[in-house]
C-alpha cells in the first residue's frame, strides 16, 4: 500500500510540476534578457512547489537555451482559468466608484443595442409540404420531432436537429384539420375533411410495408379539431358538436352541443385534466367538463374565436385567438371580463400556443407575422416576419421552451428561436453570468426612452404603421368610452 | 296497430322519466333515434295488419280469460284519447289517490310514520308544482356542474399566486435533486443471501453496527438524542460565560501591563508577594507535597538564573552604569540591585529541606513559639541588604516567562530592578549605613557558622540581638520595604555568597572591582561606538542626552535580537519625521518649480470664483429701461424725460429665488433644463411604480459587481425562469399543487413553534 500510494504521490506531482513548469518556462521566457543569478532567485522565490519542481524547471531552463525546440506561449493557447486571475480585493466604497447610474445607464443602453444587433431569431426553414401547413404537433417525448399536416392530406414527420423530413404519409383526403401525439408518444391521432379520425403509429413503417393507420373511425360529420387528454386513453374532436372518445371504442362516450353547429377547436386543460375549452362558430367559447353531462359555461364575444390555449402552470387560465385582431387571456372562474385583452396583431389571429413555462404565449395571425407576448402584457415584446412567409396558419412553442415553431399558408415550416438574441448552446459561467446582468440592467432602465426606443424598435412593412394608427370615424363623446376588457364580451351563458 | 304504438310510447316516456336524472341530453339523444327506429317500425307493420290484430285480440282475450279476477276487461280503442295508459285504463275510470291509500292503511307493513305523512298530504290542497322545463333543468345542472369545477380549479390559486410573486421559478418543475442518493435509496431490495454475508450481517447487527452506510451508528445517535436541548443551551451559556470571562481577564491584564506607574506596579508587586507567602504557608500547612513541588519549582529558577546571563551585570546596561557608577550614587545603587538580584537567585535552597529538618529538629528538641519566627522575619526584612528578590519571585517569573516571550520577562526583572533602585535612590546614606552594618554581620557570621549551613540556626539568636540594633536604623529609612519571603530569608545560607563576602568587605570597593573587572573583558569590543570618556571633561549635550537616555534606553534592552522589537523599531524610526537633507530639498524644490511652471498661468480656484460670480450676477434682477426722450413730449439737449414716464417704461424683473449653490462656496449648480439631457430621461412615473421616490431609488441601486459584492450581484442578477437546455418541461401536475401544501403547511408550522417558543422565553 506504501509503494502504491508513493507511486500515486509521484505521479501527482509529476502532474503539477509539468502544469508549473509550463507556467515556469514561461517566466523564464519573460525575464531571459536578465542575469542568470537574478533568475535563480526568480525561481525560487516564485515557485511555491517543492525543489524538485525547482530543479526540473532550471534544467529545462539550461536545456532551452541550448536546443531549439518548437515552443509556443502558453498565453496564445492555455486558456485563462480562475487560477491565473488573481484575486483583487476590491474596495466597496461608493466615494471610489462613482457615478453608478450613469454607468449603468450606458451599460444598458449597450446592452439594449447589443441585443438588437444579436437579434437573429429565424433559425430554419422546413421545406417538403405541397400545400398549405394547417395543422402542427409537438411530440410529447422527443423535442426534436415534430409533425405536420398540410392541406392536401398529407402528414410529415420532422427531425429538428437534423432539419429534414424522415416520414411522409398520405393521412387524409383533403385538409388535415388535426393532429395529436399521444401523452406516451407511441402513436399519433389526425382527422381531416374526409369525416375520418385515425391513428398512426409513431414508427416508421418497414421498407416495403405500406402506411397504414391502427385504427380509423369513421364519423358522421367533417371534425375540425382534435386533443388528447394529458394522461388518459381519452381523445376529444369538435365538428358539429364536441365528442368524448375512448381510444379503444369506436363511438363517442359523451357528446356535447349546445345550440352550436361548428366549432373550429378544442383543447384538453393540461393541469386540470379533465377540463376542456372550445371555439364555437357562433363567436362562443364553451367550456366543458368531461365527466359531466353538460357543457358548464359559454362566454360570447363579439368576433369568433379562432383557437383557445390553456396556461399550462396555471390551470384556470386561457388564452383565445380571436379574429378581432386582439387575443384574450380569461380566467375560467370568471368570464364576465377577460383579465387581460393582447393586442398588436394588424389581421385575425389563427393560431396561439403557451410556452411551457406559462410566462409567455406565442401568437399567429393573418397578417404573416407571429407575435410573443408575455402572458400579462397587454403588447406584444417581439414580432417575427420574413418576407416569404405568409398567412400563419399554425404556431407551436417547443415544450424545452426555446424554440417556435410556425407553419403557414406558403407550405413552409418555420423554426425560430423564442428569444432573438439568445446565445444558443451551453454558456460558460461568465458569459451566463454577463447575460443576466445585462439582461437585469435592460429591465431596471426599460422605461428611460431611448432604451425603450432601441428595445422596441422593430422593421416592419409599411403596412403595420398604417394599421397601427387607424382612423376614428365617430365624433368624439359619441359613444360611451367601455374598457378594451369589457368591449368585446357580448354575454356570459349558464 | 296505432294502439301498439301508443303502449310503445307510453313505455318510452317511463324510461325518460327513469332516467332523465341522470343524462338527458344522452337521453335525449336516444330518444331521437328511436323516434327514427318507430318510424321505421310503423311503416313495416301496415303491410300485414289485418290478420296479425285479429290474432292477437284472440289471445288477449284468452289470456284475460285465464285470470279469473280480472274485473276490467281490456277495453276496446274506440275514440282518440290523449292518455292511454298500460293498463287500459281510461279517461273514465280512473283510479283515485285515496283508493290507493286506503288500501295502505291496511296493509300491516308501512309504518306509522308514512301512514301519518299520508294522512298529512291528504288534508293540504296545495298542488304539486309543474317539473321544470328541459331548458331550465340543463341550466340548472350547468351552474352546478360549473360551481364543481370552479372550486376544483380554485385549488391551484396559492401555487399559481406564489409562483407569480416568486423571485425565480425553475423548469422543469419536477427535478430529481443531483447528486449522489443515499445508499439505503439505491439498493433497497438488497438481501443477504450467502451464509457469509448473513454471518458478517448478523454479527453486525448483534454489535449495532451501521448495517447499511448510515452516517452515525446507532450508539452514536442514541448520544446525539441523549443530549437534549436544555443540556446543549446550558452547555452553550457556560461556555459562552467562561469566553467572555477569559476576554475579560485578558483584557484586564493587558490593561494593567501598560500602566507605567511605578508606584502601581510597587503595589501591586507587594500585594502579589504577600499574597503568596500566605499561600505558601497554607500550603505547608495543609499540603507539604504541593509546598515541596513549590520549591522545587523555585529550585529550577534557581537554576536557569545559574545558567543565564541575566543580573549579572555584564549586559550593556551594566557597563553604562559601571562607567557611572564612579560619580553616580544612582548607578551603583542600581548595580547593587542587579547583583542583589542575582544572588536571591542563584542562592541555593538548601534551606528548605534544612528548614523541614529543622522543624523536625525543633519540634523534637524545644518547641519554639511562633513569633520567635516572626520577629526574626520582621527583623530579617528590615535588612537592606537582604532585601531584593523574593524567593518566590523567580518563580513567578518564571511562570511569566513561559507565557511571555523571554526577552520581555528579562525585561521585567530589569524593571523592577530599577524600582527598586529609583526608590531607594533617597536614602543612599542610610544605605551605605546598612551596608556597612551588613558587611560586618556577615564577617561575623562566617566566623560563627563556617562549618555548615545547617549550624546557622544557632547561630540565629545572636543575629537576633544584633538585628534588633539594626532594626531600629532600618525601620525609619525602608518605608517601601517589600514583603520578603521571611522563611527563605531566613534560612538564606551565610554561605550564600562566601566568594562576594570575601570580596565585598566594603560595597564601594567591590564595586569599583567589578566595574574594573567588566572593563577588562569586554569593554572596548561590545562597546565600540562608545567613545572612552574623559571624566573631567563636561560631556557634551549629546552625551548628556544619551546617558539620560541611557537607563531608559536600557529597560527596554533584551538579551539577544528579537526580530519584532527590531522591526517595530525600524518603523519607527520612519515615523521620526526627518530633517530633509540637502540633496532632498534640491529635488522637491525641482519638482515644485517644474509644476508650477506647467500651471503657471493657471489660477484656478480665482477663475472658478469669477466664473460663479457671473452667474450669479446673470441671474439677479436687472431694471431695463425703456424710456425714449422726445417720445410723446419734448426732448433735446438738456431735456429729460419727465419722471412720470421714466417710471411707467422701467422695467423690474421679479427677484428670483434663491440660488442652490448660496452656502457653498466651492460649488455651481446650475438651475436651467439641461437640453442634452432631457431625451435620456423618464418623463411620467412607469406603471408598477406608485411614487417617484420609488423609482428613483430603484433607479439608484446600482447592479454591477463594481459596487455591490460577489455574492450580492448573484443574487440580483438572477434571471426569473430558468430553464434546463433540453428538457422537456411537462405543464404543472398534482405534485405540485401537494408540494406547495406541503411547503405552506411547513411554513405555517414553523410560524406557530416560533410563536410557542417565544412565550416559553
Amino acid at each position: 500500500a506504501c509503494s502504491k500510494t508513493s507511486r500515486q504521490l509521484t505521479e501527482a506531482t509529476a502532474a503539477f510540476n509539468y502544469n508549473t513548469h509550463i507556467n515556469a518556462c514561461h517566466k523564464l521566457k519573460q525575464v531571459s534578457n536578465k542575469r542568470r543569478n537574478s533568475l535563480k532567485v526568480l525561481l525560487q522565490h516564485d515557485s511555491p512547489a517543492s525543489s524538485t519542481l525547482r530543479s526540473t524547471s532550471y534544467v529545462v531552463f539550461r536545456f532551452q537555451m541550448k536546443v531549439k525546440v518548437l515552443s509556443r506561449n502558453p498565453d496564445d493557447y492555455v486558456r485563462e482559468t480562475k487560477l491565473d486571475i488573481q484575486r483583487v480585493p476590491r474596495n466597496y466604497d461608493p466615494s471610489l466608484h462613482p457615478f453608478e447610474v450613469s454607468r449603468e445607464y450606458t451599460r444598458a443602453l449597450n446592452a439594449t443595442k447589443l441585443e438588437r444587433v444579436f437579434a437573429k431569431p429565424f433559425l430554419a426553414s422546413l421545406d417538403g409540404h405541397r400545400d398549405g401547413v394547417n395543422c402542427l404537433a409537438k411530440h410529447t417525448q422527443s423535442l426534436s420531432t415534430l409533425l405536420s399536416g398540410s392541406c392536401d392530406g398529407e402528414l410529415k414527420v420532422w427531425d429538428l436537429t437534423k432539419r429534414e423530413c424522415v416520414r411522409t404519409l398520405q393521412a387524409h383526403e383533403g385538409f388535415i384539420r388535426g393532429v395529436v401525439v399521444r401523452y406516451c408518444g407511441t402513436s399519433f391521432f389526425t382527422v381531416g375533411d374526409d369525416k375520418t379520425i385515425k391513428q398512426w403509429t409513431m414508427e416508421t413503417p418497414g421498407y416495403g410495408e405500406e402506411e397504414e393507420p391502427l385504427n380509423t373511425i369513421l364519423g358522421k360529420t367533417v371534425f375540425t379539431g382534435l386533443d388528447h387528454h394529458q394522461n388518459k386513453s381519452v381523445f376529444a374532436t369538435c365538428g358539429q358538436q364536441v365528442d368524448i372518445w375512448d381510444e379503444q371504442r369506436s363511438s363517442p362516450i359523451r357528446s356535447f352541443s349546445w345550440g352550436v353547429d361548428s366549432f373550429s377547436s378544442i383543447r384538453f386543460n393540461p393541469v386540470e385534466t379533465d377540463l376542456l375549452g372550445s371555439c364555437a362558430s357562433d363567436r362562443s367559447i364553451i367550456l366543458y367538463d368531461m365527466r359531466e353531462s353538460t357543457p358548464l359555461k359559454k362566454v360570447v364575444m363579439t368576433m369568433r374565436s379562432n383557437t383557445l390555449c390553456w396556461n399550462p402552470m396555471e390551470a384556470f387560465h386561457f388564452t383565445c385567438a380571436n379574429e378581432d385582431y386582439n387575443l384574450y387571456t380569461y380566467d375560467m372562474r370568471f368570464l364576465e371580463k377577460p383579465i387581460k385583452v393582447h393586442m398588436d396583431h394588424v389581421s385575425a389571429v389563427l393560431d396561439v400556443d403557451y410556452s411551457p413555462t406559462g410566462q409567455e404565449f406565442v401568437s399567429a395571425s393573418f397578417d404573416k407575422t407571429i407575435r410573443i407576448f408575455p402572458k400579462n402584457d397587454g403588447h406584444s415584446r417581439e414580432v417575427y416576419h420574413t418576407k416569404r412567409m405568409q398567412h400563419v396558419i399554425c404556431v407551436k412553442w417547443s415544450s424545452d421552451s426555446k424554440y417556435i415553431l410556425s407553419g403557414s399558408d406558403e407550405m413552409n415550416i418555420r423554426l425560430w428561436k423564442a428569444n432573438a438574441a439568445e446565445k444558443l448552446g451551453v454558456l460558460s459561467h461568465r458569459e451566463r453570468e454577463a447575460a443576466n446582468y445585462s439582461q437585469k440592467l435592460k429591465e431596471k432602465f426599460q422605461h428611460h426612452p431611448q432604451i425603450r426606443r432601441i428595445a422596441r424598435h422593430r422593421h416592419l412593412p409599411k403596412i403595420f404603421s398604417f394599421y397601427r394608427f387607424g382612423f376614428s370615424s365617430t365624433k368624439p363623446g359619441s359613444v360611451p368610452v367601455l374598457s378594451e376588457k369589457e368591449k368585446h364580451v357580448v354575454s356570459v351563458v349558464k | 296497430m296505432a294502439k301498439v304504438s301508443k303502449i310503445r310510447k307510453s313505455k318510452k316516456r317511463s324510461k325518460v322519466a327513469g332516467s332523465s336524472s341522470k343524462k338527458p341530453p344522452v337521453v335525449y339523444d336516444d330518444e331521437q333515434e328511436e323516434d327514427v327506429c318507430g318510424a321505421e317500425e310503423d311503416v313495416s307493420s301496415e303491410e300485414d295488419d289485418g290478420e296479425d290484430e285479429r290474432k292477437r285480440q284472440k289471445l288477449l282475450e284468452a289470456i284475460g280469460a285465464l285470470g279469473g279476477k280480472r274485473k276490467h276487461a281490456l277495453a276496446e280503442r274506440s275514440e282518440a284519447a290523449v292518455h292511454m295508459s298500460e293498463f287500459s285504463m281510461t279517461a273514465d275510470d280512473e283510479a283515485d289517490l285515496s283508493d290507493l291509500i286506503g288500501t295502505i292503511e291496511k296493509t300491516p307493513a308501512a309504518t306509522a310514520q308514512t301512514k301519518k305523512h299520508l294522512k298529512n298530504l291528504q288534508r293540504s290542497k296545495n298542488t304539486v308544482e309543474c317539473p321544470l322545463s328541459k331548458q331550465e333543468n340543463e341550466r340548472i345542472q350547468r351552474d352546478v356542474a360549473f360551481q364543481k369545477a370552479a372550486l376544483e380549479v380554485s385549488r391551484w390559486q396559492s401555487i399559481i399566486t406564489q409562483n407569480q410573486r416568486a423571485e425565480q421559478l425553475v423548469f422543469p418543475l419536477n427535478q430529481e435533486p443531483s447528486g449522489p442518493k443515499p445508499i439505503e435509496q439505491v439498493v433497497m431490495g438488497w438481501e443477504a443471501r450467502t451464509p457469509l454475508e448473513k454471518e458478517i450481517f448478523s454479527l453486525l447487527a448483534a454489535n449495532k453496527q451501521p448495517i447499511l452506510d448510515a452516517v452515525l451508528t446507532p450508539a452514536e445517535e442514541a448520544s446525539v438524542k441523549a443530549m437534549d436541548l436544555e443540556q446543549v443551551k446550558i452547555r452553550r451559556a457556560e461556555r459562552q460565560k467562561a469566553r467572555a470571562l477569559q476576554s475579560y481577564y485578558e483584557a484586564k491584564a493587558r490593561r494593567e501591563r501598560k500602566i507605567k506607574s511605578k508606584k502601581y506596579h510597587k503595589v501591586q508587586n507587594k500585594a502579589k508577594r504577600k499574597e503568596f507567602v500566605k499561600q505558601f504557608e497554607e500550603l505547608v500547612k495543609t499540603d507539604p507535597a504541593a509546598a515541596l513541588e513549590e520549591l522545587d519549582k523555585m529550585e529550577r529558577a534557581r537554576m536557569q538564573e545559574r545558567m543565564s546571563l541575566k543580573h549579572q551585570n555584564s549586559g550593556k546596561w551594566a557597563k553604562s552604569k559601571a562607567i557611572m557608577a564612579k560619580y553616580d550614587e544612582g548607578a551603583r545603587k542600581a548595580m547593587q540591585q542587579q547583583l542583589e538580584v542575582n544572588k536571591d537567585l542563584t542562592q541555593k535552597l538548601v534551606t528548605s529541606l534544612s528548614k523541614e529538618e529543622e522543624e523536625e529538629g525543633e519540634g523534637n528538641t524545644d518547641m519554639l513559639p511562633d513569633f520567635v519566627n516572626d520577629a526574626e522575619f520582621k527583623q530579617d526584612s528590615s535588612n537592606p541588604w537582604m532585601r531584593g528578590r523574593l524567593s518566590e519571585d523567580p518563580t513567578e517569573m518564571e511562570l511569566k516567562d513561559t507565557m511571555d516571550v523571554t526577552a520581555e520577562g528579562a525585561s521585567a526583572v530589569t524593571k523592577e530592578a530599577e524600582e527598586e533602585e529609583g526608590s531607594e535612590a533617597e536614602g543612599t546614606e542610610e544605605d551605605a549605613l546598612l551596608r556597612e552594618f551588613d558587611s560586618r554581620r556577615k564577617q561575623r557570621q562566617d566566623q560563627e557558622s563556617d562549618t555548615s549551613a545547617v549550624i546557622v540556626n544557632d547561630g540565629d539568636d545572636g543575629v537576633e540581638e544584633d538585628q534588633v540594633t539594626e532594626d531600629k536604623v532600618a525601620e525609619i529609612s525602608d518605608e517601601e520595604e517589600e514583603g520578603l519571603s521571611e522563611f527563605t530569608r531566613m534560612y538564606r545560607g551565610i554561605g550564600k555568597s562566601l566568594e562576594k563576602d570575601a570580596g565585598s568587605k566594603d560595597g564601594s570597593a567591590e564595586l569599583e572591582e567589578g566595574l574594573m573587572r567588566i572593563r577588562s573583558v569586554d569593554d572596548v569590543d561590545l562597546l565600540p561606538q562608545e567613545t572612552p570618556t574623559e571624566p573631567q571633561q563636561a560631556p557634551t549635550p549629546q552625551h548628556q542626552k544619551s546617558a539620560e537616555q541611557q537607563p531608559s534606553r536600557s529597560r527596554k534592552r533584551k538579551k539577544g535580537i528579537e526580530l519584532r522589537e527590531v522591526l517595530t523599531k525600524e518603523t519607527k524610526v520612519i515615523k521620526v519625521p526627518l530633517a530633509p537633507t540637502v540633496t532632498d530639498s534640491e529635488e522637491k524644490l525641482d519638482q515644485r518649480v517644474l509644476i508650477e511652471e506647467a500651471f503657471a498661468g493657471d489660477d484656478v480656484i480665482s477663475d472658478f470664483a469669477r466664473e460663479k460670480r457671473k452667474r450669479e450676477d446673470e441671474g439677479k434682477p436687472k431694471v431695463i429701461d425703456l424710456t425714449l426722450p422726445g417720445w410723446g413730449e419734448w426732448g433735446g439737449l438738456g431735456l429729460k424725460p419727465s419722471k412720470r414716464k421714466r417710471r411707467r417704461f422701467r422695467i423690474r424683473t421679479e427677484v428670483p429665488p434663491p440660488r442652490k449653490d448660496q452656502h457653498l462656496p466651492s460649488v455651481i449648480i446650475s438651475e436651467k433644463r439641461n437640453s442634452a439631457i432631457t431625451p435620456h430621461q423618464v418623463s411620467s412615473l412607469p406603471f408598477p411604480f406608485e411614487n417617484p421616490a420609488q423609482f428613483e431609488s430603484s433607479i439608484r441601486t446600482p447592479l454591477g459587481r463594481t459596487w455591490n459584492t460577489e455574492r450580492t450581484v448573484k443574487k440580483m442578477t438572477k434571471p426569473r425562469v430558468v430553464t434546463q437546455l433540453g428538457a422537456i418541461i411537462e405543464p404543472m401536475a398534482d405534485e405540485q399543487l401537494l408540494k406547495g401544501k406541503k411547503k405552506v403547511s411547513a411554513r405555517r408550522r414553523s410560524r406557530n413553534t416560533k410563536t410557542r417558543t417565544q412565550p416559553a422565553k
